[in-house]
């Protein structure tokens, strides 16, 4: 067994991968913070020094504490509190928890159907195509935003409120998911044309197999590249996707918030002059989004896998 | 010429059928109009006779038929909450819609070209890595974001007292660190002029202008990064080829050569990306008008999705997506006309 990972350890290090990570400060530093940060929200329940979802250890009388280093701030409250009286440190904790289960959540569903009508487009051609990249043309000339807005909107309106706030993470992975696939499916679908027109594939084909298994077998894995630079990326977006939908009153209840709907509960009190409940949230999502967009730019930089232009 | 146009307006009219195939479903789906015309005392024969006249219990298909002929004579129903057509509603709101997206569309312009331009002709300068820098910053943070710190640097204003105050260098850290605010971030202000119709434009008196400035910045941020590295790598691509080698062979100024000749295929692409880029737009405009309380068609449609005026919501769908089709029928045409190369006729080569 310890051979087995030993021997895929020295791989790694002797990969391009590996070399141009270790000259790239920018992308070491990107996939430190990034690594802190999701160990951060994984370990949220022990970190945080209190629950934010549990209504019995906040006290009203804690509401709108500023954050350390300003007048009046609680050292047992690093980052202040909000108007609820919620500590900052623990609602962020929680929060960014969310918006990446959210991102993570939605890049699959997006990766499985890009990937599923990428793979059918690309090499069934014809009609299939012509369909699949019709629909993916319109719903990209929409912009993906856009699209998840109505969904999210049309949701709300058939689901009502409190309905829409318990299934709240499971709509947000479904909205944004089936939002954004058309950008892996059309990255998929021009790697699918290129890998379709080489020898092994004739080859397959030859000894006989059947479409389902060159696809999946043979094709896929030679496509992973530009879907892993790809994926990167939309986690960024969707986490984006997410905070603005939540941001605009169509994502995660206050209950149960994310980094979105954090900067939305915040917002309401900056003309008060509770800068911290917006802000902070607020900063912690874009460092998030920096650092995976930080290190998709790097990905695509070593992998240089002919990317869809747009 | 003429295939390509009837087949790229053909195909705008089948993307239209099924937008509004998709309204029809949410409007049949989601709202009674019974349990919005009466009340609880009627019985279910009145109502099943009401429903009989209104005609909903005809098949989905003769239901679909009247809505989209009404919807091609531009009647789109009553919106609930306004008691007024909404397609009037919409109009009434668009003009403020319009004047965002201009002033964004102004100011990503005219950044965008310069520093574009600066970055591809100088790729090694400090200042255009700063630039690119900058742009994958601004491209990682959410418009209500920068709107949000916007409005707390200019229109709250920021002191900062880190520093110590009794130094001279403190004093003036602080001084210069700190912003005074004053800034309307609140709607479009009350010094608007009257253009025709409907139509209030606040680009014609200072305060108006002043209102216009930070939901205009705000919207203008998250397009700008992406424009700039746009322009950059199209320049750039655009000065390897050879007829830029022979211009400068040939001895022509450099300011010529880039302005001129460059720049003229470098704002191709650009076209279409930023044709394209209006669906975006709009969506983002949702955003920041939000957050600016901005009197538009963005904050007319988040105001009706929470009063779940549905007529409103349906109509805000097929009017949205009329500007979709059209902008991006437009902006193929124009790319047709000026690019020589695009295939027009859809024959395969």
């Amino acid at each position: 067994m310890t051979a087995v990972t030993l021997s895929r350890w020295q791989r790694l290090r002797q990969s391009d991968l590996w070399h141009s990570f270790v000259r790239d400060k920018v992308a070491m530093l990107s996939l430190l913070v990034f690594v802190l940060m999701v160990c951060a929200a994984l370990l949220a329940p022990l970190l945080a020094p209190t629950n934010p979802y549990d209504l019995a250890q906040i006290n009203i009388m804690n509401s709108e504490l500023p954050p350390m280093g300003s007048a009046g701030s609680d050292p047992a409250f690093p980052l202040g509190t909000d108007a609820q009286g919620r500590d900052m440190l623990s609602t962020i904790l929680y929060g960014t928890r969310v918006s990446l289960l959210i991102g993570f959540g939605a890049v699959v569903l997006q990766s499985v159907l890009g990937i599923l009508f990428g793979l059918l487009a690309g090499y069934f051609g014809g009609r299939v195509d012509a369909i699949l990249m019709r629909i993916a043309d319109v719903q990209l000339s929409f912009s993906t935003l856009m699209v998840a807005i109505i969904v999210g909107a049309v949701f709300k309106a058939s689901f009502g409120n409190l309905m829409f706030g318990d299934i709240a993470v499971y709509l947000l992975i479904f909205i944004i998911g089936v939002a954004e696939w058309p950008q892996i499916a059309r990255t998929v679908r021009a790697s699918v044309l290129a890998e379709k027109k080489k020898e092994y594939v004739d080859a397959a084909r030859v000894m006989g197999f059947g479409a389902r298994r060159i696809m999946f077998r043979h094709i896929l894995p030679n496509t992973l590249s530009p879907i892993l630079v790809i994926g990167t990326v939309q986690i960024a977006n969707a986490i984006i996707s997410e905070a603005a939908l939540s941001f605009l009153g169509l994502g995660m209840p206050e209950t149960q918030p994310s980094l979105g709907s954090l900067i939305k509960s915040g917002f309401d009190y900056i003309q008060s002059g509770s800068w911290w409940i917006t802000l902070i949230p607020g900063v912690v999502l874009v460092v998030l989004v920096l650092v995976i967009n930080l290190l998709g730019d790097w990905l695509r930089d070593v992998m240089n896998p002919r990317l869809y232009k747009g | 010429m003429l295939a390509f146009l009837i087949k790229r307006v053909a195909q705008a009219m089948l993307v239209m059928f099924v937008i509004s195939l998709v309204s029809f479903a949410i409007q049949d789906g989601l709202g009674d109009p019974l349990q919005e015309l009466v009340g609880l005392s009627v019985s279910m024969e009145e109502r099943q006779q009401i429903r009989e006249e209104l005609g909903l219990n005809d098949p989905l298909v003769v239901q679909y038929a009247r809505f989209a002929g009404k919807a091609l004579r531009g009647d789109l129903g009553v919106s609930y909450f306004y008691g007024e057509p909404t397609v009037e509603v919409i109009l009434n709101h668009l003009p403020a819609t319009l004047e965002l997206v201009i002033g964004a569309s102004l100011i990503i312009f005219f950044l965008s070209v310069p520093i574009g331009v600066y970055a591809a002709i100088k790729p090694r300068a400090l200042l255009s890595r700063f630039f690119m820098g900058v742009s994958i910053v601004g491209i990682s943070i959410p418009v209500f974001l920068t709107a949000i710190v916007l409005i707390q640097l200019f229109s709250i204003g920021v002191t900062v007292t880190v520093f110590p105050e009794d130094t001279g260098w403190g004093h003036w850290l602080n001084e210069a660190l700190s912003t005074n605010g004053g800034m309307p971030s609140y709607g479009r202000g009350d010094a608007l002029v009257p253009l025709f119709g409907t139509w209030e434009s606040g680009f014609f008196s200072q305060r108006g202008l002043l209102h216009l400035i930070l939901p205009s910045i705000s919207l203008a941020s998250i397009m700008l990064p992406l424009f700039i590295r746009l322009i950059r790598a199209e320049m750039l691509e655009v000065l390897q080829s050879d007829y830029i080698r022979f211009a400068q062979a040939k001895g022509l100024a450099p300011r010529r050569i880039h302005f001129l000749h460059a720049l003229k295929n470098t704002m191709l692409p650009v076209i279409t990306v930023g044709g394209v880029q209006v669906g975006t737009m709009v969506a983002y405009t949702i955003l920041t008008e939000t957050v600016f309380q901005w009197p538009g068609v963005g904050l007319m449609f988040l105001e009706a999705i929470t009063r779940s005026d549905i007529p409103l919501i349906v109509a805000y769908l097929m009017v949205v997506g009329l500007i979709f089709v059209i902008t991006n029928t437009v902006v193929d045409l124009i790319y047709g006309l000026v690019n020589p190369t695009v295939n027009l006729t859809g024959k395969k080569a």
